[in-house]
């Protein structure tokens, strides 16, 4: 079974990020994680979310998209520890980051590229590309005992991962570096076909976005231009400080098909991708608390109905029978996982009667994470 | 027959759109809801589309199929000699089509896409990636053959409530980029459609706070920006709680006796437990559903399959949703 508490206490462990599908409670597994490594285990902790419900930002103080680690109070600090909390502002973030590899005037010049503004607010992979661009600044900034990561509510959880390598292929593409050059790179050393088929592009997208749009493009590439290697390095860092030992990746879930399914693709890539897998927390398990089982608590309340005056107990066994049942089908679906993953340990999390969103609920969210 | 003549909402009076956009949290079974509304429109001999656009292969696994291709495939056969087909929308191969219609493009085409050219071209206009895919439900939505319209409605299984308003706000969007061109024409019409009575924007939830808080946010969203907002469905809800009434020991254990059942402390307690758990939830989620009801749409509940969402999961949806009004 994971020991949630073990890597949570566990000083080479500097990096923990929470992923899997979205809806599975995630941001709720980071904060409830993120508290009790400070309150039990007095590390110096702070909890990265991405995209917080309401009222789960406002119990960890987060009233404003900042972009900078705030202390959360009202929580218990006699161990030495210290939580804080932060949400993505992802456009904020790639800004910084233009910021930090340009000058002012460069800078200036991309963030008013219409280009810039479209990628940096809704590029596919922008947010997952941030989210780990924030996580290598905390890292490097050495701040802290523990950096607890939620992953972005990605289209797939492995985008989270692709993303990165995505957008700095994206940025130093040789696509990108034909648009610029297309004389330059459509010289005789090309195959004529392939260079035939770029001027064809060319026209093409010329006729079909406008030449405004082409000169905007070419102006957003060349402002970037001097930022490709810094991108690129970035990218490659954060990839190592995730494969690295001081990491520790928990996969979420619920015992539902769909993310069961996106925990096996993900334990499959971690396990592909070298980066340590810690284990699964399976969120919102329901579990009857008598073993009675279904049909013969169904036979049993149909008999009573048919006695009369026994209207409450009929109720209670025909709400343990469908207790039960969704029980037994969350066992088997499950199974999917650890029967693909026998190594990888798992902890079952009991579904709570009524929804977390204060610090009271997320340290027993906590608890029941580690003392399943 | 002419589909101007056919009955336009031959399923019951609560379908009156063409395009069905179907959004909701991560997590609440948006394409199983999706599916099941394409087998209600489709019962009676008619003919839906379920189009899915993320790559995720939704459809293909709820129905344990092969992975869709970019081509309008059987899917099922709907009660009463109707089809479903099935369509996965892929921005580089509409893209290609796109070119293709226009262009004439041929070997070029798949030159381009060897180049990296398709990928970078959507990549790098994030809206032309949602055109592309919109405008392919527009194409099927409004395409003819004959006289008649080749569907009688369109399911999209859309992207989340947290991307919807994005996502279908292409004109937006696109405007940003491309100022003229057959892009922006193109968006131009999509968003026209999109905003007309011919679709409504259905949100799926759960009786959870935060699916059902996202739909509060994402009617307003979609409101604001003029998308016709259809239904709130609630999938896997259990009924209203009735009794409210609470569980005493004593008369427990008289029930279980008369059962025939143990009336040990361990037995007793443990279900008095459950049922006092269930209490709690039941009363979270009669707040809840009051919350939805309070948003003036009309809202349809599917139930809690103890064993999932299988094929007769789907059918008996489909049912109730048939029947919605």
């Amino acid at each position: 079974m994971l020991d949630v508490d073990q890597i949570l206490a566990d000083p080479g462990v500097r990096i923990v990020v929470c992923c899997g599908a979205g809806g599975v409670g995630k941001t709720t597994t980071a904060a409830a994680l993120a508290l009790r490594a400070a309150e039990r285990h007095g590390r110096r902790t702070v909890v990265l979310t991405i995209d917080p419900a309401r009222r789960l930002a406002q119990s960890l103080g987060l009233t404003e998209l900042d972009n900078t680690p705030r202390r959360v109070k009202g929580i218990d600090v006699e161990g030495g520890g210290e939580l804080h909390a932060m949400m993505l502002d992802m456009k904020r973030t790639f800004d910084d980051v233009v910021l930090q590899h340009t000058d002012p005037a460069k800078a200036a010049e991309i963030f008013a590229n219409p280009f810039y503004q479209a990628m940096s607010s809704t590029f596919a992979g922008t947010q997952e590309y941030m989210a780990m661009e924030k996580l290598g600044q905390l890292h490097a900034r050495g701040e802290w005992d523990l950096i607890v990561v939620d992953t972005p509510p990605s289209r797939s959880a492995l985008d989270f991962l692709d993303a990165p390598a995505r957008l700095s292929r994206f940025l130093d593409g040789r696509m990108l570096r034909l648009l610029l050059a297309p004389a330059r790179s459509g010289g005789r050393s090309m195959f004529s076909f392939v260079t035939a088929s770029f001027g064809m592009f060319s026209k093409v997208v010329q006729k079909v976005l406008g030449a405004q749009l082409l000169t905007d493009l070419s102006g957003f590439v060349a402002a970037l231009d001097s930022m490709f290697g810094g991108f690129r390095q970035r990218a490659e860092q954060t990839y190592r400080i995730l494969q690295a030992s001081e990491t520790a990746f928990l996969l979420v879930a619920t015992p539902e098909p769909d993310a069961v399914r996106e925990a096996a693709y993900f334990a499959g890539r971690l396990g592909a991708e070298r980066m340590p897998l810690a284990g699964l927390v399976l969120n919102r398990v329901h579990r009857p608390a008598v073993g009675l089982d279904p049909a013969a608590s169904r036979a049993a309340a149909d008999r009573l109905a048919d006695l009369g005056g026994h209207d409450v107990t009929v109720d209670v066994l025909r709400a343990h029978a469908g207790l039960a049942q969704q029980a037994a089908r969350e066992q088997q679906v499950a199974r999917r996982f650890t029967e693909a993953f026998p190594a990888v340990p798992t902890v079952s999390v009991t579904a709570q009667p009524a929804d977390v969103h204060d610090v009271d609920g997320l340290r027993t969210i906590g608890a029941a994470i580690s003392h399943p | 027959m002419r589909a101007a003549e056919r009955p336009a909402d031959p399923a019951g009076t609560g379908w009156p759109s063409r395009l069905h956009v179907v959004t909701g949290k991560g997590g609440t079974g948006k394409t199983s809801v999706a599916a099941a509304l394409a087998l209600a429109l489709a019962a009676g001999g008619r003919r839906t589309l379920l189009v899915e656009v993320e790559g995720r292969q939704g459809i293909a696994q709820l129905f344990g199929v092969d992975p869709l291709p970019y081509a309008e495939r059987h899917l099922v056969d709907a009660p009463g000699g109707g089809e479903v087909r099935a369509l996965a929308v892929d921005a580089e191969e509409a893209l290609l089509e796109y070119l293709d219609m226009f262009y004439k493009l041929g070997a070029a085409g798949r030159a381009l896409r060897k180049l990296g050219a398709i990928d970078f071209a959507t990549t790098i206009a994030p809206g032309l990636r949602d055109v592309l895919l919109t405008g392919k439900v527009k194409e099927a939505t409004t395409r003819t053959a004959g006289q008649r319209r080749v569907y009688d409605a369109v399911v999209l299984d859309a992207p989340p409530t947290g991307r919807i308003g994005r996502f279908l706000n292409v004109t937006a969007e696109t405007a940003r980029l491309a100022k003229v061109g057959p892009i922006k024409t193109q968006s131009d019409g999509v968003s026209a459609l999109l905003r007309s009575p011919m679709t409504a924007v259905h949100v799926v939830t759960l009786l959870e706070e935060m699916p059902v808080q996202e739909t509060v946010d994402a009617i307003a969203e979609l409101t604001q920006l003029g998308f016709p907002v259809g239904r709130v469905i609630v999938n896997a809800a259990r009924p209203p709680s009735t009794t409210g009434r609470v569980v005493t020991r004593a008369e427990l254990r008289r029930g279980l006796a008369a059962a025939g059942l143990p009336t040990d402390q361990a037995t007793v307690a443990g279900l008095a437990g459950e049922a006092r758990d269930q209490q709690v939830r039941r009363e979270l989620e009669d707040s809840l559903r009051t919350d939805l009801v309070e948003l003036g749409r009309p809202v349809t509940e599917l139930p809690l399959l103890p064993d999932g969402v299988d094929s007769a999961g789907l059918a008996a949806f489909a049912e109730i949703l048939r029947r919605a009004d």
